[in-house]
C-alpha cells in the first residue's frame, strides 16, 4: 500500500499513544491550571526587561521595608529599599535556571547511564549500579550540601552539586525501565533483523523508556527548586545583589520583625513553582497510565 | 532470618567503605590547597611544606585514604580547626539534638501521614481523599525552610506564643524535659514533620488503594469478615513498604536537617555543618558528613532487617 492510500483509508481514526496522552492531560483541569501558572512565571521572568518594572538593583535608604500595597510598590520594598515586585519577577530568571538545569543535565546523563546499564547488563550494569548505590547512601540534602560546601559558594557549583545528586536517582529509574523493555519481543525482533546495539537503544528502546523517566524528572524539578533555593538560602548559591528567591529569603530573614509578610514573599514563589511541577508530574503520570 | 541478616551486613561493608571514600575525597575537591584553612595567610613556604608533611598531604592519595580510614575506624576523625576539639565528640554532641528533633518530627509526621493515608486510601475519590491528598502534595512541595519562617512569623512574631530560635533558656547544653524547654522544640519539629507527612500520606494512600482492590479482600468480605478484620489485613500488607518509607524519611530528617536548624538556630548536626562550611573547617565538615551518612546507612540496614522480619517473602527475594 502506498502512503497516500494509507492516509486515505481509515475512516475511524485510531489515535496514537502520545496523542491520547496529550488529550487526556489537556482535559485535566489541575494540570492545565498548573501549566498556566508556570507559563506565566516563566514568561514574566523571560520578558522582565520589557515589563516596565522598577530597577531590581536600585536601592533607597529612605524607602526600606515598605509594606505590601504601598503606592508605587505593590509588593513593598526589601531591606535595602529595592522594589519587591521587580526583584521577584527578575528573581525568577536565576531561580528557575539553577532549579531546572540540574534536572536537565541529570536527565541526559542519568538516562544514558541507565539505558546502557539496563541494555548491556552484566559487569557494566554492576559497575554502574553499584556506583549509584554509593550515592544512595547519602540523604540527598546532605549530599548536595556536602558537595556544595566543599566546592564553595557559587551558581555553577550549586548546579554541579545538584546534578550529582539527581544523576543516581534518574539512572536507577532509567535502568529499571530499560531492563523491563529489553526482554520484549520487538527488541528481540530488531536484534534478529540485524540491528546493532546502538541502533536498538536509540531507535527501539529510547522511545519506550523516555516517557516514565521524563515524568520522574518533572517531579524532581520540584525537589530541585527547593534545594537550589535552599543552597542560596544558606549562602552557598547565588551571591548578593543578584535577585534570586532563596537568597532574597535569606537576606529578608532579619526583617521578619519589621515587615514579616514582605519577608515571606520569595518563599511563596518557590512554593508556587514547586507545587505546580509536582501536580503537573502527577497529572502526566496518570495521563500516561492509559489502562486506568 | 540469621542468614539474611548476615548477608545484609556483609553487603553493607563495601557501601561503608565507599561512603568513607566519598567523604575523604570531599576535602580533595575543594579548590586550592587543603591547608589553606590551617595556614596563616603570611605563612612561609617552609612552614607550608612542614605542615604538609605533618598532615600527610605529601603522600599519595590512596595511602592518605588508608591512613585516614584506619584512624576513623579507631574513632579519630581529627580535630576541628576552629575549636581545636576532637571532631567526633563535637559531632556526637550535636547529633543528639538532631535525633531529638527528628524523632519529635517523626512522631508528628508519621502519625498524621498514616492517618491521612489510610483515610484517603479507604475513601478514594471522595472529598476526604481530595483534602488529604492536597495536604500531602502541599507538604512535599513546601520549601520547609520557608515554612519555618512563616511559622515563626505567625507564632513568635505576631502571637508571641513560642520562641523563634534556640534550644531552651539555658542554651544547647542544658536541656530538660519540661515545657520551658519543649516550647523550643515545637516549631522546628512541626516544620520538619511536613515533608515526611506528605510522603507517608502518599505512600500509604497508594498502598491501601492497591490492597483494597485485590481479590483476597473481596474473598475476606465474601466469607463474612467484618470491616475491622479486613482493616487488619490491609495494615499487615501495607506495613513492610510503609515501614521502609518511614525509615528512609527518618534518615532524611537526620541527614537533611541543616536548613531547618539554620532557620531555628537549633544546635544540632546541621548547624554544626553550616558553621563548618563557612569557617572552612574541613575536618569538621568531613567528619560530620561521614557520621551522618553512616547513621543513614545503619538506619537503612535496620529497616531492611525489620522489613524481612515482618514479611518473610523479602528474605527469598
Amino acid at each position: 500500500m502506498s502512503d497516500t492510500a494509507l492516509q486515505a483509508a481509515p475512516t475511524t481514526k485510531a489515535r496514537g499513544y502520545w496523542a491520547t496522552v496529550a488529550r487526556r492531560i489537556t482535559r485535566d483541569k489541575v494540570s492545565m491550571v498548573c501549566a498556566l501558572i508556570l507559563i506565566l512565571i516563566f514568561a514574566s521572568a523571560l520578558l522582565a526587561p520589557w515589563l516596565h518594572l522598577a530597577d531590581p538593583y536600585q536601592g533607597s535608604m529612605i524607602r526600606r521595608l515598605r509594606h505590601i500595597g504601598t503606592p508605587n510598590y505593590p509588593l513593598g520594598t526589601d531591606e535595602l529599599g529595592r522594589d519587591m515586585l521587580a526583584r521577584l519577577i527578575y528573581g525568577g530568571r536565576l531561580s528557575l535556571i539553577i532549579g531546572i538545569l540540574p534536572v536537565i543535565f541529570a536527565f541526559v546523563v542519568g538516562t544514558s547511564l541507565g539505558l546502557i546499564a539496563g541494555y548491556v547488563g552484566g559487569k557494566l550494569n554492576t559497575a554502574i549500579m553499584r556506583t549509584v548505590d554509593v550515592f544512595y547512601a547519602f540523604p540527598s540534602v546532605l549530599l548536595a550540601i556536602a558537595i556544595s560546601g566543599a566546592l564553595g559558594a557559587g551558581i555553577v557549583n550549586s548546579i554541579v552539586s545538584l546534578t550529582i545528586v539527581f544523576v543516581p536517582q534518574i539512572t536507577r529509574v532509567a535502568e529499571s525501565v530499560t531492563t523491563g523493555v529489553r526482554n520484549m519481543d520487538f527488541v528481540e525482533a530488531a536484534r534478529a533483523s540485524g540491528a546493532g546495539p546502538f541502533t536498538i537503544m536509540r531507535v527501539h528502546m529510547l522511545g519506550n523508556v523516555l516517557g516514565p523517566i521524563f515524568v520522574y524528572a518533572t517531579g524532581l524539578i520540584s525537589v530541585s527548586m527547593i534545594l537550589a533555593a535552599g543552597l542560596s538560602f544558606l549562602g552557598l548559591g547565588t551571591k548578593p545583589p543578584e535577585p534570586e528567591w532563596g537568597l532574597m529569603l535569606n537576606t529578608l530573614r532579619t526583617a521578619i520583625y519589621v515587615n514579616p509578610w514582605v519577608a515571606a514573599l520569595p518563599g511563596a514563589m518557590i512554593f508556587a513553582v514547586s507545587i505546580c511541577f509536582n501536580l503537573l508530574s502527577d497529572g502526566m503520570r496518570s495521563a500516561m497510565d492509559i489502562r486506568n | 532470618m540469621f542468614a539474611y541478616t548476615a548477608r545484609r551486613i556483609v553487603y553493607v561493608i563495601p557501601i561503608v567503605i565507599s561512603v568513607a571514600l566519598v567523604c575523604f575525597l570531599l576535602v580533595h575537591i575543594t579548590p586550592g590547597d587543603p591547608l589553606v584553612a590551617v595556614l596563616p595567610a603570611d605563612a612561609s613556604q617552609e612552614l607550608a611544606a612542614q605542615l604538609r608533611t605533618a598532615y600527610g598531604f605529601d603522600r599519595p592519595l590512596p595511602v592518605q585514604f588508608g591512613l585516614w580510614l584506619w584512624r576513623a575506624l579507631h574513632g579519630d576523625l581529627g580535630s576541628s580547626i576552629a575549636t581545636g576539639r576532637p571532631v567526633l565528640s563535637e559531632v556526637m554532641r550535636a547529633v543528639g539534638n538532631t535525633v531529638m528533633l527528628a524523632v519529635a518530627a517523626a512522631i508528628i509526621g508519621f502519625t498524621l501521614g498514616l492517618l491521612f493515608g489510610l483515610i484517603a486510601g479507604y475513601f478514594r475519590d471522595t472529598w476526604v481523599d481530595k483534602l488529604a491528598t492536597s495536604f500531602a502534595i502541599a507538604g512535599v512541595s513546601l520549601p520547609h525552610y520557608w515554612l519555618g519562617m512563616v511559622l515563626v512569623i505567625i507564632f513568635s512574631v505576631q502571637l508571641n506564643w513560642l520562641p523563634a530560635v534556640g534550644a531552651g533558656p539555658g542554651g544547647s547544653g542544658a536541656w530538660a524535659w519540661d515545657w520551658e524547654h519543649l516550647r523550643y522544640l515545637v516549631l522546628p519539629a512541626i516544620t520538619t514533620s511536613v515533608i515526611p507527612m506528605g510522603i507517608v500520606t502518599r505512600t500509604v494512600r497508594a498502598l491501601t488503594g492497591d490492597i483494597l482492590s485485590q481479590d483476597f479482600v473481596e474473598a475476606l468480605r465474601a466469607k463474612g469478615l467484618r470491616e475491622r478484620g479486613v482493616f487488619r489485613h490491609v495494615v499487615k500488607n501495607a506495613a513492610p513498604t510503609a515501614l521502609a518509607v518511614m525509615g528512609l524519611q527518618l534518615g532524611y530528617m537526620l541527614g537533611g536537617s541543616i536548613l531547618i536548624e539554620t532557620v531555628f538556630s537549633w544546635p544540632g548536626s546541621g548547624l554544626l555543618l553550616n558553621s563548618a562550611i563557612f569557617q572552612r573547617d574541613l575536618p569538621l565538615l568531613q567528619g560530620t558528613i561521614l557520621v551522618l551518612a553512616l547513621f543513614f546507612v545503619a538506619l537503612n540496614l535496620l529497616v531492611d532487617i525489620a522489613q524481612a522480619a515482618i514479611d518473610p517473602r523479602i528474605k527469598r527475594g
